[in-house]
């Protein structure tokens, strides 16, 4: 199936489509040719979210509750950025995640971890003029899932991103570096090329690390500016 | 140039941070032109899938406006119900929506695009003539004015209702677009 897949997934810098080591794509997986949209006619040019105002506390995930959630606290931050590296302002980025233990906070996550009634794992935040966003957080556990014969996600933060228009929303997941786990991880693994996977790793950065308080890890989060796609002819 | 940020799939615990409520799901509450907007998903074996983000993308009922944006999850029997407006007809070819889709086993979000079954303007429009024209239908939703699909906002309750089936895979497999 691979070969009706985007260009981008061609070579290798996004995840196929249809990727059955993921169980989940090989129902949900399309099975036909994607029609390619040329950009004239790709006509959303900005995004609207109106319902929601930034408030500090969203982007502070140890600070929404009475008492400090349990955990590592880490501070996460980065730029969002187009490809000819334009900084993005003024863009939602939306983020989740599990707790300390690897729980999600969530009515289907059935992992025997403890819940944390201080960790809520959701935040929001703009980005800054020039692109810039910070959130501080709690390190996240890794937690088993049933993909697999004692399959295990790599501890992640998952990130939703909307820039300028409509072909600069994504929804990602940032990693941590070093995390034995990844190689193991088919939603990681999906992804072709290796340098390609390695932009959803944070780095661990001592300038955002504060002194006697929070680990920082910088992220740094690039959307696709153009449309380089030849149009795919269908079979 | 920087390269871009892979995609990773939305998961199956979004919901407390995307969809923690069901306001985002009413766009227009005070427009004459407004309609409900009934989108259901289904997998590969025609089963619902109880997981997805459906965001919608659409023009406003007059030209000129800000585009606005909708989102909900899907309940258990896959549908989601939005309380929008009929987008205003476009200069070239006919009034759409556009649809992001989310979900637990898309590694990458999904796009496409919601017709309204009817219009006269759907053989003109520029981005279905790119589209096999066996595929078109899958495109197009279909009025119905059934009770059963009421809207959860009382106000909504008689005005007019369209229902759009997007099929992941399968003979009637909805046209997605590489955009």
């Amino acid at each position: 199936m691979a070969e009706i897949d985007c260009a981008r997934a061609h070579d290798g810098s996004e995840p196929l489509l249809f990727y059955p080591d993921y169980v989940s794509t090989r129902l949900r997986a399309p099975s036909q040719p994607l029609v390619m949209l040329p950009e004239r006619l790709s006509d959303v040019t900005a995004p609207v979210y109106g319902w929601w105002t930034p408030d500090d506390l969203d982007s502070d995930l140890t600070l929404q509750r009475p008492e400090e959630p349990q955990g590592q606290r880490i501070i996460v931050s980065g730029q969002l950025l187009d490809e000819d590296e334009h900084p993005i302002a003024g863009a939602l980025i939306e983020l989740w995640q599990a707790n300390a233990a690897g729980r999600y906070a969530h009515s289907r996550d059935d992992h025997p971890a403890p819940l944390d009634p201080n960790f809520t794992g959701a935040g929001r935040t703009l980005t800054r003029t020039d692109g810039r966003y910070t959130f501080t957080t709690i390190r996240p556990g890794a937690y088993p899932w049933r993909n697999h014969d004692n399959a295990w996600r790599p501890a992640h933060i998952h990130f939703s991103i909307f820039g300028r228009n409509f072909r600069h929303r994504l929804v990602t997941q940032m990693y941590f570096p070093g995390d034995p786990m990844m190689a193991y991880d088919p939603i990681y693994q999906s992804i072709p090329d290796p340098r390609a996977r390695e932009r959803l790793i944070s780095r661990y950065d001592l300038s955002l690390t504060k002194p006697e308080w929070a680990l920082g890890y910088a992220f740094d989060i690039v959307v696709r500016g153009r449309n380089a796609t030849p149009f795919e002819t269908p079979r | 140039m920087r390269a871009p940020t892979p995609s990773q799939t939305v998961g199956p615990f979004f919901d407390f941070c995307l969809t923690p409520n069901t306001r985002h799901g009413r766009l227009f509450p005070a427009s004459a032109s407004r309609l409900r907007l009934r989108v259901r998903v289904l997998d590969g074996d025609g089963e619902p899938v109880p997981d997805a983000v459906v965001e919608i993308w659409q023009e406003g009922d007059a030209p000129g406006g800000a585009p606005s944006f909708g989102r909900l999850g899907t309940q258990e029997d896959g549908t989601c119900e939005f309380d929008t407006v009929r987008p205003c007809d476009p200069a070239e070819g006919a009034a759409h929506v556009n649809i992001c889709l989310f979900a637990r086993g898309l590694l990458r979000h999904l796009h496409t695009r919601l017709y309204f079954g009817g219009d006269p303007r759907l053989p003109r429009d520029p981005v279905l003539a790119l589209v096999p024209e066996s595929r078109r239908a899958t495109l197009v939703a279909r009025a119905h004015s059934d009770d059963d699909a009421g809207s959860k906002d009382p106000a909504y309750g008689k005005d007019p209702a369209y229902s759009f089936d997007i099929r992941l895979q399968g003979p009637q497999e909805t046209v997605f677009f590489d955009v």
